[in-house]
């Protein structure tokens, strides 16, 4: 079932929309692109053609024939969902003969269908109801014969259920699994009145291969397929459009709402087929996992206590927010001005953050302010800026259905980013080549109908080694587009990169022995990106997360430049980033060392400019980044922080280090929905509000603008925006916005690539690409068009440095780490949903032999152990895994993986090498008392943690 | 702060520069990245080791860079 406030148009516009053609349909004229079906036609004219077996997010079928039609000159009855318009066709949609047919088909329909239409979740928004009601069928003429009942109601996936007496077997949901999710995962089985929908071999849908994308249950037009919230009899009063709050694909969704005025429910959230990011589509996390804002573990109150040994005690926003005021002054005033700092999130709108930062800038007169960006994609603003001069992904989304070769480097689009990896698979099932650059054989490399041509499986911390032999055979075998480079780059440091690329060290063959990756495969992925057409480049932490990570992003530019795959449709380098709004925050200045709009504090001009607006004077100096913060912590000069969404002591790397760290804090204020593990070393808790309970926006990885839309009030009486404030006037320094809105026009006032952009106009288009000014008043979806942002494209050596982290006798093992498809980062969200079905804990996963040599069998529990810290896990024994690597998750923090990562980082952001720690594995018996063990240890220890090994 | 750790670093954004800038540069390149980045408190620990110690731990470049960065004008350019 579609969301309550959508029009179906039957079938989709077509791809590519043809010179337009007129056609008359019940003697009404109307003009369409030509590849245009009569039905769309019809219901662009405002005429709806009865349908079942159509809907516009899928290829017309034309099964049910209800949706015949008369052509003048025509004999018999087309489908009209099959047929498409053609110049100077004259149309009925309604005649008696058409009704006979019609009433016939679904007199057939309902002889088989319960009519307990009142009762059922359906009722009112039912496509068979709403047909039959069309062409005049209140119940079946035949006689009850063989009925498809009873049949038992698979309830095993958490969110929906399928019950089969429901089932038209229409096929919508099968071909919704095929063609928008790409999962395969049901069929019709069997034939005529036998035929019904079953999932994999027939096996509950819990058990199936089914993903929950929740695509089939969208599609069904009855309540064959639908949602247990439904079921349970909710009703729903009106639908707001809004933006999924999980990962940075930004999906739009309708909220549909019941409840009362005064307490308002979200029912369902159903993906939004007008979204320009996911086009209808939607996972299991955005689609279903909404669960965790009613969540009793909310914290709705405002807490503060001295110390962090105490127990909390609940007061008043004003007491709290009094309360944390005057400790950030009175900090300031012993320690200084810059003792003080502040973080943004990722997971927050465009308008928190820029308050956020704002507040830290302006009211504590301060830069160190910093986002959680910092641990997953600062390499990417750092590297991308430096070669082709912005900070962002050059494509829209849509643009991967241009590109002919698809190389994924350091991400899991199906785990991480499956809305986006749908239409990354369609293209790849349409023929597109598809390279693999990672550790391990991620869901891509082989899935339903597709399969890598080329799967380079690197040693974890050999990214730059294995571009730079991409390049070399690019290089050597004179496969670069120098036409392209001479107009668009600048030249000399195009010649130094050859050069330096060509070397005879920099070959696969040399290579080898450090990558792991045999060099006959590196020639041949090289050579199918360098010329099989247009290639596109799509990454993720997977590249950033390394103490090469800006070398790494810069690497993939200059394979892009050097290839001419910048600047059109269909190239492009695209990082694929994990929180909603990793890179809004990125964009409203949350980095230390520049404001919005990626311009650097030092710039008088630029500094001048908010200085003005806001009023005070700013300081030139770069503050402190996350892990600087830190180490400033230990050092004693750094007290204070006011930490907005954000759970770095789950979230950052070596977390003995971190809560040391944290400990020694003086001030720490916590805004969150939960008490996380951060809040365990805070001394006030200001309680957040979820995306249902505010206004704001989101920037996706296409930096695509987005509305999120208030759906409830917020349960704890304010949104983050007013905390911030209701902290800022506290201190002094009073911001005055009644709305984000407004909010939003001081970020277009002060930032040049969001100059055009408003509320209003987002509401008129939907969504924005920045930059959105003057010369693009509506958004950019392809960048770098004709020339770079930067002027002439730039290339930069990238040496391959091997990390310092390496293995040895003690820790022969390499930990990589990663997401998968149910979890969300820290898990505060997913955690305390169903979700948790299909993930209730992290894993360890291990190659056959690394096991084997160890005596560990699937589901033993082991201990892993680094130069930092150790953790206790279960073996998941797995082919998918390199032998000599091991891979886990970090959504629980009773596994807290981040125990035994390290403080190596990105030699130019401190982005953490999250993706490489040297570890052992051993089998334990005892879980229990190998963990309490290791945390008697750990606070036993180490005011600070040795820095080499 | 831990200054093993900023040695760490240094030699580390070093090793980028060592390549990517044509020798005579490299100091310069190193010393505006470390201005442009690091926090002034950063800044001064590193100065005050490479005075204090001759540049313990740090490499040549590196050494050089903090010399360079020592001698400029406090504001970043
Ligand atoms: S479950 Fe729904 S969508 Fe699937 S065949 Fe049956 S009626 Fe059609
Ligand atoms: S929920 Fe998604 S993956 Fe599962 S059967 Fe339906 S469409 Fe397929
Ligand atoms: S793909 Fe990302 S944005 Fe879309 S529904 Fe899933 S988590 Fe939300
Ligand atoms: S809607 Fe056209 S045949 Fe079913």
């Amino acid at each position: 079932m579609f969301a309550i406030d959508y029009h179906d148009q039957g079938t989709p516009a077509p791809a590519a929309a043809g010179a337009p053609v007129t056609v008359e349909i019940d003697g009404q004229a109307i003009s369409v692109p030509a590849g245009t079906s009569l039905m769309r036609a019809a219901a662009l004219a405002g005429i709806a053609v009865p349908k079942l077996c159509a809907t516009d997010t899928l290829k017309a079928f034309g099964s049910c024939r209800l949706c015949l039609v008369e052509i003048e000159g025509r004999k018999g009855y087309p489908a009209s969902c099959t047929t498409l318009a053609e110049a100077g066709m004259k149309v009925r949609t309604q005649s008696q003969h058409l009704s006979r047919l019609r009433r016939g088909v679904i007199d057939l329909y309902v002889s088989d269908h319960p009519l307990e239409c009142a009762t059922c979740a359906a009722d009112g928004h039912c496509e068979l109801q709403s047909m039959a009601a069309q062409v005049g069928v209140t119940e079946s003429s035949y006689a009850p014969g063989a009925v498809h009942r009873p049949l038992e109601v698979d309830r095993s996936n958490p969110y929906f259920q399928f019950d089969p007496q429901l089932c038209i077997v229409c096929s919508r949901c099968v071909r919704a699994c095929d063609d928008i999710q790409g999962t395969f995962a049901l069929t019709v089985q069997g034939r005529g009145f036998d035929s019904k929908i079953v999932a994999s071999e027939g096996q509950p849908f819990l058990a199936s291969e089914c993903v929950s994308c929740g695509a089939c249950v969208e599609s069904c037009p009855t309540a064959a397929l639908s949602e247990k919230s439904l079921t349970i009899g909710r009703e729903r009063t009106h639908a707001v459009t809004t933006t999924c709050a999980y990962c940075g694909v930004g999906c739009s969704f309708s909220a549909e709402v019941g409840g009362t005025s005064e307490a308002p429910q979200v029912v369902r959230m159903v993906p939004n087929r007008n979204g320009d990011a996911n086009h209808g589509h939607a996972c299991v996390k955005g689609r279903f996992a909404y669960g965790y804002a009613m969540h009793p573990d909310r914290q709705l109150k405002p807490m503060i206590r001295a110390k962090i040994e105490d127990p909390w005690q609940e007061v008043s926003w004003a007491e709290a927010i009094a309360h944390a005021a005057s400790e950030i002054r009175r900090i300031q005033a012993r320690y200084g001005r810059d003792s003080v700092g502040g973080i943004t999130s990722s997971r927050c709108t465009n308008e928190e953050t820029f308050l956020v930062q704002k507040l830290v800038r302006a009211a504590l007169g301060t830069n160190n302010v910093d986002t959680c960006a910092r641990v997953c994609h600062s390499p990417t603003g750092y590297g991308l800026k430096s070669t082709l001069g912005e900070s962002a992904g050059t494509q829209a989304f849509t643009s991967v259905a241009e590109a002919d070769v698809i190389l994924v480097i350091g991400a899991n689009p199906t785990d991480g980013h499956p809305v986006f990896a749908s239409q990354m698979k369609r293209r790849l099932r349409e023929g597109a080549k598809l390279i693999v650059i990672d550790p391990r054989a991620i869901g891509l490399v082989r899935s339903p109908h597709i399969e890598a041509d080329v799967h380079l499986q690197l040693r974890p911390g050999t990214n730059v080694a294995v571009l730079n032999a991409l390049a070399h055979v690019i290089v050597t075998e004179g496969l670069t587009r120098e036409p392209y480079v001479a107009e668009r780059c600048e030249l000399p440091s195009y010649q130094r990169w050859k050069a330096f690329v060509s070397e005879a060290r920099n070959a696969p063959e040399a290579l080898a022995e450090a990558t792991g990756v045999a060099p006959e495969l590196v020639r041949r992925a090289a050579r199918l990106y360098a010329t099989g057409g247009n290639g596109a480049i799509y990454y993720g932490l997977g590249v950033t997360e390394h103490s090469q990570g800006s070398t790494a992003v810069m690497a993939l530019a200059n394979l892009a430049m050097a290839t001419g795959n910048l600047g059109r449709e269909g190239v492009g380098v695209n990082p694929l980033r994990g929180q909603n709004n990793v890179q809004g925050s990125c964009d409203m200045g949350s980095f230390p060392h520049e404001f919005s709009g990626y311009r650097h504090v030092s710039d008088p001009q630029v500094r001048g400019l908010f200085e003005q607006a806001w009023g005070v004077s700013l300081d030139p100096e770069p503050g402190l980044r996350i892990p600087n913060m830190f180490e400033a912590a230990l050092d004693g000069t750094f007290r204070a922080m006011y930490v907005q969404g954000e759970d770095f002591v789950q979230s950052d790397p070596d977390t003995h280090h971190v809560t040391s760290a944290m400990a020694a804090m003086e001030c720490v204020i916590v805004q969150d929905l939960f008490l996380n593990e951060t809040a365990k070393f805070a001394h006030v808790f200001l309680p957040g509000s979820s995306f249902l309970e505010k206004d704001g926006t989101f920037t996706n990885a296409e930096r695509r603008i987005s509305r999120i839309r208030q759906v409830m009030p917020p349960r704890a009486g304010y949104a983050d925006w007013e905390v911030t404030l209701l902290l800022s006037r506290a201190l002094g320094y009073p911001m005055d916005y009644r709305h984000p809105s407004e909010i939003m026009d001081e970020i277009a006032r002060l930032t040049p690539t969001f100059s055009a952009v408003s509320y209003e106009k987002l509401d008129r288009l939907g969504s924005i690409q920045w930059p959105c000014n003057e010369a693009a008043p509506e958004g950019t979806p392809t960048m770098h068009v004709g020339q770079f942002v930067r002027g002439k494209g730039r290339f930069y050596m990238t040496e391959y440095v091997p990390t310092s982290e390496r293995v040895n006798s003690r820790f022969p093992l390499i930990l990589t780490t990663g997401r998968i498809l149910s979890q969300y980062n820290v898990g505060a969200q997913t955690r305390r949903t169903d979700n948790v079905v299909w993930h209730a804990e992290d894993v360890l996963e291990i190659h056959p032999h690394d096991a084997e040599a160890r005596g560990i069998a699937e589901g033993d529990w082991v201990g892993l152990t680094s130069r930092t810290g150790e953790t206790v896990l279960r073996a998941q024994v797995s082919a998918r895994i390199a032998p000599g690597v091991v891979y886990t998750t970090f959504h629980f923090p009773q596994t807290q993986a981040n125990v035994v990562t390290t403080e190596n980082s990105d030699w130019a952001t401190n982005c953490p090498e999250y993706k490489v720690t040297a570890v052992q594995v051993v089998r334990i018996t005892q879980a229990e008392a190998w963990r309490a063990r290791a945390a008697q240890e750990r606070s036993a220890a180490r005011p600070r943690d040795a820095v080499h090994a | 702060m831990n200054i093993e750790l900023l040695v760490k670093m240094a030699n580390e954004i070093s090793e980028f520069f060592a390549t990517e800038s044509p020798p005579a540069q490299a100091a310069e390149d190193v010393a505006l990245h470390l201005r442009r980045f690091w926090e002034p408190r950063m800044r001064r620990q590193i100065i005050a080791h490479a005075r204090a110690t001759g540049g313990a731990g740090l490499s040549e470049l590196a050494r050089r860079a903090v010399e360079t960065l020592a001698a400029a004008p406090p504001e970043p350019a």
